[in-house]
């Protein structure tokens, strides 16, 4: 069974995964919102940089992120200056190095049912008196629902499957940044394969029904739209 | 008075209109499609922006210079094409978007709505089991919900067949008669537009080509409807009484009576009735041995060429304008000319409602 060890970087990985996609959720909404409303001229830009993390190296992610939040990096020095720590090598680093790497998981889906909801709803919603924010609230959203279920697992599965921004800035302090995927490693390292498997397994069966959850979501949310 | 003088940008259109109609009525908007028909509604919604202009409709002012009031801020109700009911919410949901929306809107006010498009059956239903005359009929509910001071329908029947469109159309008319909202009603239509117009607003390549009451603008010869096959005159008229023995019904119209095959309307009723310029012929002399039932003296009040071979000539029947399409051979033979007294023989009369 787990060892403590174990047990600690699961409920770390949990906590990380779900304080990582409850900020997603609540930046990447209004990302997407306006990525999916703007005409501005560079908004390819803007694209560009959110799909980042989808093809850089973590490791590469994980570097930046520790030379801009570490003591010495612009960061780290103004969080010194008002009277804090840098947060590099704890839990709060690691909420920023995931919030940024699992960006895209919520913001694309996001965005693209944001678009597939079309103008006319909006419009509709403007001539029965409904404000900027209201249809917003009350139009946008609940059309996008799906998007935000898709989002919602994608952020938080992919949050839970990382491992290079960890590696490289969190430093595996068990119960604070300590996380499944290093376990494993660590386990695999030390021969412990035993351990590995019930790890690697638990997390391999676990994404595998988000996903499979995701899909029927859509598939039932796209049926729907289509009886109409 | 609804007052618009809108200048709208949109890439390669330019949507220049200039007009005033009065508030109350059905105004339809009439035109080609693409000549900026929805344009201009969008454009009264606030949906599209003009960076100047002046906007008012009854007593508020909408747009004033670079005033501009926002859509949401607007007393409108507004039709969609496709009626556009939110596919998230069942009916009951799409018509309490908007009740919780308006401000100060009455129980008995809603009530009248409901009663008014027989929404009440559709309440419990979601939006995929309705019909497409029932989705117009809600969406129409929903727009007149929001209290409008101008009802705007964009093509409110194109989407729907031949019997559908029958079945929205006494709700249309409900609506114009029971309610004090002016409708400006989109349609490239030529029968919606003679079914409902009682103003008309003529729309080309973003211009406003023409304004004014329905049968003047289909009748005078310098407006683009007096000419070519389509060209007919609208006349209001009133049920008389019915011939029982050969099955007719008689109506008035400031000009004489049609005799016409009854359709068991009841006496009194206003009808709207439609000539085709082509149904209708001229003699010098009151024909008597002819099966022509409806045969009227009229003055010709204006004529033009129409192609190589034919003309068309406007007519008064007491005050009553009709349009006649002839021959100019059989023009030529009558003499006609400006002032003539002819007979007008109707060969064909529409009802259109």
């Amino acid at each position: 069974m787990l060892n403590e060890l174990d047990f600690s970087a699961v409920i770390v990985t949990i906590k990380l995964a779900l304080v990582s996609t409850a900020i997603l959720i609540l930046i990447g909404t209004p990302i997407a919102w306006w990525l999916s409303q703007t005409k501005f001229k560079f908004k390819a830009v803007f694209e560009a940089i959110i799909a980042l993390p989808l093809i850089l190296p973590p490791t590469v992610l994980g570097f930046y992120l520790l030379i801009t939040l570490g003591s010495n990096g612009p960061i780290g020095k103004l969080l010194e200056s008002l009277g804090g720590s840098s947060i590099a090598f704890t839990f709060s680093g690691l909420v920023v190095g995931s919030v940024i790497y699992s960006m895209p998981f919520v913001v694309q889906p996001l965005q693209n049912s944001f678009n597939s909801v079309g103008r006319v709803p909006l419009e509709v919603a403007a001539t029965l008196g409904a404000s900027k924010i209201d249809r917003f609230f009350s139009v946008a959203v609940p059309l996008a629902r799906s998007g935000f279920i898709t989002a919602t697992v994608l952020g938080f599965a992919h949050t839970v499957g990382e491992f290079g921004v960890v590696l490289m800035m969190g430093g595996n302090i068990p119960g604070e940044t300590g996380v499944l995927s290093i376990a494993i490693y660590d386990h695999v390292e030390a021969m412990e394969y035993g351990q590995a498997h019930l790890l690697a397994g638990g997390l391999l069966a676990t994404s595998f029904l988000m996903l499979i959850f995701v899909y029927i979501i859509n598939r039932h949310f796209s049926i729907m739209r289509s009886k109409d | 008075m609804i007052e618009c003088k809108i200048k709208i940008h949109l890439d390669g259109f330019i949507l220049d209109a200039n007009f005033s109609i009065p508030d109350r009525d059905i105004t339809v908007v009439f035109g080609a499609s693409g000549s900026g028909k929805t344009t201009l509604l969008r454009a009264i919604a606030g949906l599209e922006k003009s960076d100047d202009g002046y906007l008012k409709v009854g007593d508020s002012v909408w747009q004033n210079g670079k005033n501009f009031l926002a859509t949401h801020k607007r007393q409108i109700g507004y039709v969609f094409q496709d009626a556009a009911l939110f596919e998230h919410l069942d009916v009951k949901g799409n018509l309490g978007y908007v009740i919780k929306r308006t401000t100060g809107l009455k129980e008995d006010f809603i009530e009248s709505i409901f009663n008014l498009l027989d929404i009440k059956a559709l309440l419990n239903r979601t939006t995929s089991q309705l019909s497409g005359g029932e989705r117009q009929r809600v969406a129409i509910a929903r727009a007149l919900l929001t209290h409008p001071k101008i009802l705007l329908l964009d093509e409110p029947l194109s989407a729907l067949d031949l019997k559908r469109k029958n079945e929205i159309l006494p709700y249309l008319d409900s609506i114009h008669n029971d309610l004090e909202i002016p409708i400006l009603y989109v349609t490239h239509s030529h029968d919606e537009m003679s079914r409902l117009a009682d103003h008309l607003l003529l729309i080309e390549d973003g211009n406003i080509m023409g304004n004014g009451p329905v049968n003047d603008m289909l009748t005078r010869l310098d407006m683009p409807l007096s000419h070519g096959g389509d060209a007919v005159s609208i006349i209001e008229a009133k049920v008389m009484g019915h011939d029982t023995e050969f099955n007719l019904m008689h109506l008035e119209f400031s000009g004489g009576q049609f005799v016409v095959p009854d359709n068991d309307l009841p006496v009194q009723t206003k009808v709207r009735v439609r000539v085709a310029a082509r149904d209708v012929s001229l003699t010098k002399s009151k024909q008597v041995d002819t099966s022509i039932l409806n045969i009227f003296p009229a003055i010709v009040q204006e004529m033009v060429t129409e192609g190589e071979a034919q003309v068309m000539v406007r007519l008064e029947i007491k005050e009553t304008i009709l349009l006649a399409c002839i021959t100019r051979k059989s023009s030529s033979k009558l003499g006609l000319e400006k002032g003539k007294e002819v007979f007008v023989q109707v060969k064909s009369v529409a009802i259109l409602s």
